[in-house]
């Protein structure tokens, strides 16, 4: 057993943390809540790319870094712990690239990988729709073979930050004749092919999160799809496992906690500061215990995708229990704010810049994007604890 | 970053799970319920010979010269046997702090007694108030020439009904932190122990010192300066009882998930219900974090690495979720996990106890607060 890094990932993850200071110094950005996946900021993600830290598990034969994912986690970490405007990178990074370097062609791996890299590819994820949620595999979106070419029709629900990405992830059917866990097939295409279009969706917070993605006629050569045909179900579900898993589950609003902490240190009360009064210093306690915990199973699965499987049951398990934590600290901000924290951004009394109010709202989706809860605790019953499903 | 058993780890867990499933079966741990020593000589025995007294001290004292670490893997079976015997008490409460902060004649002296199986140790700390604060220990030892005199009443003492020696935690001075370890011979005629009856059978005693005069090198480390020497005993304590009962859960989440396949109402197994499922997977996370986290301390106990968060985490999320995986074993075994005839009833009375074992909540909270930056 060993607990701790080597010295090189110490000296990694403080390297990551000069990096992101300096930016923070230098008035860059701001720390704020889910950066990973709303902070649109293409210099940022051009910076990490010169730092090498996209694409640093894949091989070097790509551009990629050939490190652990144990690194990756500790360089997801940091990120997050900054609040870090990542999200133009994020899910090519952490899934998309995996699964071309898995199931893509040599011409796609040569095509994609190093543009990913180079922090151009933003890869934006279509798979849900209206009437396929937790039941993936009942999709509707058809892609029709036409000679060279897939001709693609339907709709994409849900799709984050569908309106900076330049390119789509799309699940569509290619068979209807079959079970329809074996008739989906997988598409990486340009987002701005003729016949794609998008509306905005606002969420509860008034951010633009998603979009729903309308594919009419949209004619996509043959060599944008990635692996076998009428298996990308199977691809998928493997996709998902690395989608679900890391730090982003733990730490989507990371900045909520250290601002929190900041604030109940400096601000009196009867005399007192907020965090000498016992039932706050309770529940920040019990968070502070509760987010140790969800670190170890984080890096727990790390070890299991360094061992080259897919955490199928780790990353269910984590996302489950870590998704809840984000909740609660959310919550228990709104707590000890009180009415200060249901302000948004922009009054002169909302304490950093609205962060609880969006935060409480907006964690309300962490439970249900990539996978709901009630889905992350069957797959640990039945594929972990192997219990019947009739 | 490794979260993997070595080998040799393995070997040990394993020739421990099997020695404790031939030797230590539940019709074992009811009958020790009800025997007045509430273990038996003849295992402790064999259990010595198996070098398990020994395990985590150096070869000179008579031991194998193990890790506080692989102690941990060995107690983690003990904890999922419920072995009732004195081992935690003996070992990490007695042997761990003779090792730690004895003089080498009295390292000389106890550890091989301990390691060869002859000697019973535990640790005389609480005390009716139940704080865990230098103030709060009134057992005074007072000087008398050469030699201290004790008097004053411990309470919650494991064992304390066959212990030959006990360690005395008490006060020399009248400032606050003046306390000082003692080794008190356990059978002179003014120690009085009382078993108190409680749900784990787990032999708690009420002792009394009666002038029991002890001389000076009984004391363990320094005049005065007991306290620090306390905290790690007690730190230590917590982490190995910590990793007893991730044994203790283990077995309860593979005992449930098992009766979950087992059981059928509706023409169906009850573990084919959602309900029951998702009851299933939290405990499954729960004992997960327990696992990683426990054994994250006693990894950073036995490195020798500055822990005091990494401690306070463990026993914090233990208490806190140890109750919540009882609930969820017994709803799910319906009736039969209340009777005697299951053997769920073991593992959820030995449980409770750990929670109450040995710091307070307040002093883990406080390492935690410290930690995370509370002012
Ligand atoms: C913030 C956010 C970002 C998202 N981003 C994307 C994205 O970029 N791309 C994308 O494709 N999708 C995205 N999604 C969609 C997401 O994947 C779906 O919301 C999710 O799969 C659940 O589907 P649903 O919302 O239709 O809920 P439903 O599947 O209708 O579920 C509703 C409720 O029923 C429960 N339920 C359903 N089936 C079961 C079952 N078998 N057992 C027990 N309970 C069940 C669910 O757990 C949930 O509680 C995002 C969602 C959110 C909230």
């Amino acid at each position: 057993m060993e607990f701790t890094f080597t010295e090189e990932q110490t000296r990694f993850r403080k390297e990551i943390r000069d990096f992101l200071e300096e930016e923070i110094k230098q008035g860059l950005w701001k720390p704020s809540c889910d950066a990973w996946i709303q902070g649109y900021n293409p210099e940022f993600t051009k910076r990490v790319a010169q730092k090498h830290w996209i694409g640093l598990t894949w091989p070097k034969e790509y551009g990629g870094q050939g490190r652990s994912f144990v690194d990756r986690f500790i360089l997801a970490e940091e990120m997050l712990r900054y609040g870090a405007p990542a999200a133009c990178h994020w899910f090519a990074d952490r899934q998309i690239g995996g699964s071309i370097l898995k199931y893509g062609s040599e011409e796609q791996k040569r095509e994609f990988l190093p543009k990913i890299i180079r922090g151009e590819m933003y890869v934006g994820l279509g798979m849900s729709e209206t009437e396929a949620g937790s039941d993936l595999a009942s999709l509707r979106t058809m892609a029709v073979e036409d000679g060279n070419d897939y001709i693609i029709n339907g709709q994409k629900t849900w799709t984050s930050g569908a309106w900076f990405m330049n390119h789509i992830y799309l699940l569509a059917r290619t068979d209807t004749t079959v079970p329809k866990h074996r008739g989906i097939s997988e598409f990486i295409i340009p987002i701005n092919l003729p016949g794609i279009s998008r509306i905005p969706m606002i969420d509860v917070t008034g951010t633009e999160a998603w979009n729903d993605i309308f594919f009419d006629n949209v004619r996509v050569p043959k060599k944008y799809m990635i692996g076998e045909k009428n298996r990308g179900f199977y691809h998928v579900m493997e996709q998902l496992a690395y989608e679900r898993s890391g730090f982003v589950r733990l730490m989507g609003n990371y900045a909520l906690f250290d601002a929190l902490i900041k604030f109940v240190n400096e601000t009196k009360r009867n005399g007192k500061t907020l965090s000498q009064d016992t039932v706050i210093r309770h529940k920040l306690v019990q968070l502070q215990v509760e987010f140790e915990v969800g670190r170890l199973l984080m890096y727990k699965v790390a070890l299991v995708m360094d061992e080259g499987q897919a955490p199928t049951v780790g990353a269910a398990m984590s996302k489950a229990y870590a998704t809840a934590f984000e909740q609660r600290l959310a919550n228990t901000a709104m707590e000890i704010l009180g009415p200060y924290g249901l302000l948004w951004a922009g009054s002169k009394y909302a304490p950093f810049g609205g962060m609880a109010a969006h935060s409480y709202l907006g964690s309300k989706g962490y439970s249900l994007q990539a996978g709901t809860t009630e889905i992350m605790k069957n797959i640990v019953a039945t594929r972990g604890l192997g219990l019947p499903t009739s | 970053m490794n979260l993997a058993l070595s080998e040799e780890q393995e070997i040990l867990k394993e020739a421990a799970r099997n020695f404790l499933e031939e030797k230590c079966p539940k019709s074992f741990v009811k009958q020790m319920e009800q025997d007045e020593k509430g273990y038996s000589p003849e295992l402790w025995e064999e259990m010595a010979n198996l070098g398990w007294t020994g395990l985590a001290f150096p070869e000179k004292y008579g031991g194998s010269g193990m890790t506080f670490l692989d102690l941990c893997v060995l107690l983690e079976e003990m904890g999922r046997a419920c072995l009732p015997a004195p081992f935690s008490s003996t070992v990490v409460l007695g042997a761990l702090p003779i090792l730690n902060a004895g003089r080498e004649e009295q390292r000389e002296q106890y550890l091989p007694m301990i390691a060869s199986g002859k000697a019973i140790f535990s640790l005389a700390l609480m005390e009716p108030e139940l704080e865990y604060e230098p103030k709060a220990i009134a057992v005074e030892a007072t000087p008398d020439g050469d030699a201290y005199v004790i008097n004053g009443c411990k309470l919650f003492v494991p064992y304390a009904n066959v212990a030959d020696y006990l360690l005395c935690v008490a006060r020399t001075s009248k400032r606050e932190e003046g306390i000082t370890i003692f080794t008190v011979d356990a059978k002179s005629p003014g120690v009085k122990y009382t078993v108190l009856k409680t749900m784990a059978y787990d032999k708690l005693c009420e002792v009394l010192f009666d002038h029991i005069r002890v001389p000076k090198e009984a004391i363990l480390g320094q005049l005065d300066q007991g306290w620090p020497e306390v905290q790690k005993i007690v730190e230590r304590g917590d982490i190995a009882k910590c990793c007893e009962l991730v044994g203790n859960f283990q077995w309860t989440l593979e005992d449930t998930t098992a009766y979950a396949k087992e059981r059928k109402q509706f023409d169906r197994p009850i573990g084919s219900f959602q309900a029951i499922q998702h009851y299933c997977a939290d405990m499954a996370t729960y004992v997960e974090g327990a696992r990683l986290s426990a054994y994250q301390a006693a990894w950073m106990i036995s490195e020798s690495l500055p822990c005091a968060k990494e401690i306070a985490v463990a026993k914090s999320w233990i208490n806190e979720v140890s109750p919540l995986i009882f609930n969820l074993a017994h709803q799910i075994h319906g009736a039969m996990g209340l009777t005697m005839e299951h053997d769920l009833h073991f593992y959820t009375t030995r449980a409770k106890p750990v929670e109450f074992s040995y710091g307070g909540d307040n002093y883990y909270q406080e390492a935690i607060a410290k930690e995370m930056g509370l002012a």
